[in-house]
């Protein structure tokens, strides 16, 4: 038994570590600190940040051009970069797309698409819920019918991240009515300009706009953009969903939004005592971070396994309940600790054109516009209640 | 990162794992804890043969372990089969005192299973607190004498002395007491098991440690990983059973587990059970690998972690049975009492939540 990671590993840390000090701009990580959002511009600039260092690919194979880094490895990675306010790598194109490529991609496939991810060429988005569809992901039925040489793709999904910057999207489309609805859907890479591909942004409750609907009307895709086979397109949706789940639960931002509620419930004062002494609000504070606390141990045991070739089970659905749970509970504390002032819904300073006043101290001018985005949590990724049915039936198997 | 047990460890895990499928029902086991008995003293010496006492010791004292990770692998057996022999209170306990105290002779005494020795360090004003101690020693001759009650002194009766805290002319000082010269009241404890209440009146006591407060802190640390490495090993032995009973009972024609209301429960408790098993990862490895208030951080969040979680597998699988889990006559009930009954030893999960908000305001 032994907690600790390796010399090698704490060295790779301070390397990453450094690295990330000296080369993530301040503006960046003060506005992914205060949870402000980030222009599409600033997100591709720390990507090719991270790409001229050879980084972006922190989780590939070095075969196609990755670091070839192992799961501890990658952790390590992504628990540096949350730690510091790194802006989060865009997981459609890199974490999502490129394994399936990799795995079940042609190679003019892998060729073409593979490198225009990384250079800032091809932003993705993905296309797989719908009105519809959403926990029951294979009731979809946005159609993919054939005709010579294309498909005529049309239909609607949503909730698609970031559509409005994207120049490609990859979909789950139906191509057959037959049998299980889980063996009729196929994997189809799709150009956002094409003909009749209508982006209608979704306005979230936070005021977010970040989540899009997008409308397909008689699409024209060529047949080379299928990836694959025909109708296989659930098997690699699932090998996506299975893979790369190191990080699910985010032991490194939840500790770098403890801290930061730490040092608030400490500046916060009622009565001339730190809101942190306050008995109820103490009791709260203490028992999330003993779950994180746990979770972290967790977490790591669930790395050792996959560092050692195990593929994570239910373990991977715990992590996202309890990491999502921790989440929200964090944002939860941060606007009750704000007290009267969490109702203002004002700019940072930083951000161009407010001149009114500021009640809520530095960083927390947008606390329950956080706390009401992160109820999302919960709902994707898999429902936090369809988790629950994953770990039931991998574990007591009915 | 390394999170499986090394090869002395795993053997001494298969060792107990072995003897008690063979040699330990629970019949029995519930029988001696609900009656005078108390437990099975042939279990016990049993145990301290297969070498599970010294377990529990450094070499120095005699032991062939002694860190976290041999209390815990230990315990964790131990608790899966709901071992009530007081393999924590005769031995664990008062043989890291005594060791402390330069006792050599009654600690190889405990490891060898001939001797057990009592804690009586709470008393009933007290709430888990071990230095609210209103028991006092008095000078008297060349000895002391001690006047004071000790309250649910785990297993006295039989034991070969008292180690016994009391005030000291400011000091929280450590005495052994013969057990002929207090006044003992035995009882049973709701998990199955034997206590007393003991009441000393200028009682004759040899002094152990002038200066006992960390001797107990210390005695408390590795009894909190022993205690939360046994409701590991018990709420496993829940879970089994749980499992085992959503897959084969049947109502409205179909196993229950079939039932999304029951899955979401199971799920719960399955995710909690994993986060107990890291709470007492971490507790192991912080006994001899942290110090100060980090390491007393650590075993509070622990001792809450298992407190909560325990009381959550012990309601949540009795609902999830139903009917059943209300006997007498069927297992789980059994269970899910001592994982009740671990939260009222050693600080419960309050008051492990406010010693965490402590030790962080401190740090």
């Amino acid at each position: 038994m032994d907690l600790n990671f390796t010399p090698e590993e704490q060295d790779f840390r301070t390397e990453v570590r450094d690295w990330i000090a000296a080369n993530l701009p301040e503006e960046i990580a003060r506005k992914v600190r205060h949870d402000a959002p980030l222009t599409k511009d600033e997100m591709e600039r720390w990507q090719l940040i991270l790409h001229e260092k050879g980084w972006l690919t922190y989780s590939w194979p070095a075969e196609f051009g990755g670091t070839g880094w192992g799961p501890v490895k990658q952790f390590i990675f992504e628990d540096e970069m949350a730690r510091a306010c790194c802006p989060r790598i865009l997981p459609f194109g890199l974490k999502m797309l490129g394994p399936v490529l990799m795995k079940f991609g042609s190679k003019e496939q892998q060729d073409y698409y593979l490198p225009r991810m990384c250079d800032g060429t091809h932003w993705w988005c993905q296309g797989y819920s719908e009105p519809g569809a959403g926990s029951d992901l294979a009731s979809l039925k946005t159609s993919a019918v054939r005709d010579g040489d294309h498909y005529i793709v049309n239909g609607q999904k949503t909730w698609t991240t970031l559509g409005q910057h994207a120049d490609m999207i990859f979909c789950l489309v139906r191509t057959s009515t037959e049998g299980k609805p889980q063996e009729g859907i196929s994997f189809l890479l799709i150009d956002m300009q094409s003909a009749g591909i209508e982006v209608r942004p979704i306005q979230t409750i936070d005021g977010g706009r970040e989540v899009n609907e997008v409308w397909f009307t008689d699409v024209k895709v060529p047949t080379e953009n299928l990836v694959g086979e025909e109708n296989k397109g659930w098997t690699y949706a699932k090998y996506l969903l299975t893979h790369e789940r190191t990080n699910i639960a985010g032991v490194g931002k939840s500790n770098q939004e403890l801290d930061r509620l730490k040092d608030l419930a400490t500046s916060q004062k009622r009565n001339g005592k730190p809101l942190a002494e306050d008995p109820l609000f103490a009791a709260r504070l203490a028992k999330v971070e003993i779950e994180l606390m746990n979770m972290e141990i967790t977490n790591l045991r669930v790395l050792a396994q996959a560092e050692a070739g195990g593929a994570p089970g239910a373990e991977s659905s715990m992590l996202k309940i309890l990491g999502t749970e921790i989440e929200q509970e964090l944002t939860d504390l941060t606007r009750r600790a704000l007290g009267r002032s969490a109702q203002a819904l004002t700019p940072e300073v930083d951000e161009t054109g407010y001149n009114g006043p500021h009640v809520a101290p530095e960083g927390f001018n947008n606390a329950s516009g956080v706390y009401f985005n992160h109820r999302k949590t919960t709902i994707y990724g898999g429902s936090n209640e369809i988790q629950k049915n994953i770990i039931t039936k991998m574990i007591v198997g009915l | 990162m390394d999170f499986s047990h090394n090869e002395t460890r795993r053997m001494l895990a298969d060792t107990i794992e072995r003897y008690l499928r063979d040699k330990y029902p629970l019949g029995p086991r519930v029988e001696a804890g609900n009656s005078d008995a108390g437990f099975q003293p042939a279990h016990y010496e049993a145990l301290a043969e297969l070498g599970v006492l010294a377990a529990l010791f450094s070499e120095d004292l005699g032991g062939f372990g002694g860190e976290g990770f041999d209390i815990a692998v230990v315990f964790e057996e131990l608790g899966k089969r709901l071992v009530n022999e007081p393999v924590l209170d005769s031995a664990l306990v008062p043989g890291s005192i005594l060791g402390l105290a330069g006792k050599t002779d009654a600690l190889e005494e405990i490891i060898a299973g001939a001797a057990r020795y009592a804690l009586a360090a709470e008393e009933p004003q007290a709430l888990y607190d071990l230095t609210d101690v209103e028991t006092t020693a008095n000078k008297s001759g060349d000895g002391y004498t001690l006047t004071g009650t000790k309250t649910v002194v785990k297993y006295a009766e039989g034991a070969a002395g008292y180690i016994v805290s009391a005030q000291n002319d400011g000091k929280l000082s450590l005495f052994l007491v013969a057990p002929d010269v207090a006044e003992r009241r035995d009882f049973i404890t709701s998990d199955g098991g034997r206590a007393a209440e003991l009441s000393f009146t200028d009682a004759p006591a040899e002094l152990l440690l002038e200066d006992g407060a960390a001797a107990l802190e210390d005695a408390a640390d590795r009894a909190i990983v022993a205690l939360s490495a046994e409701a590991l090993g018990i709420m496993q032995t829940i879970r089994e059973m749980t499992i085992e009973y959503l897959r084969t009972r049947k109502q409205f024609g179909v196993v229950i587990g079939k039932f999304q209301a029951l899955q979401h429960r199971m799920a719960e408790m399955l995710l909690e059970i994993e986060q107990a098993r890291s709470a007492v990862i971490n507790a192991a490895n912080a006994l001899g690998s942290k110090s100060g208030a980090e390491k007393a951080r650590i075993l509070a969040a622990t001792k809450y972690s298992i407190g909560r979680i325990g009381q959550l597998v012990a309601e949540e699988s009795i609902q999830m049975h139903g009917g059943i889990g209300m006997t007498w006559e069927y297992d789980l009930g059994h269970y899910a009492k001592r994982l009740i009954m671990i939260d009222h030893e050693w600080g419960d999960q309050d008051f492990h939540l406010a010693r965490f908000i402590e030790l962080g305001r401190a740090a």
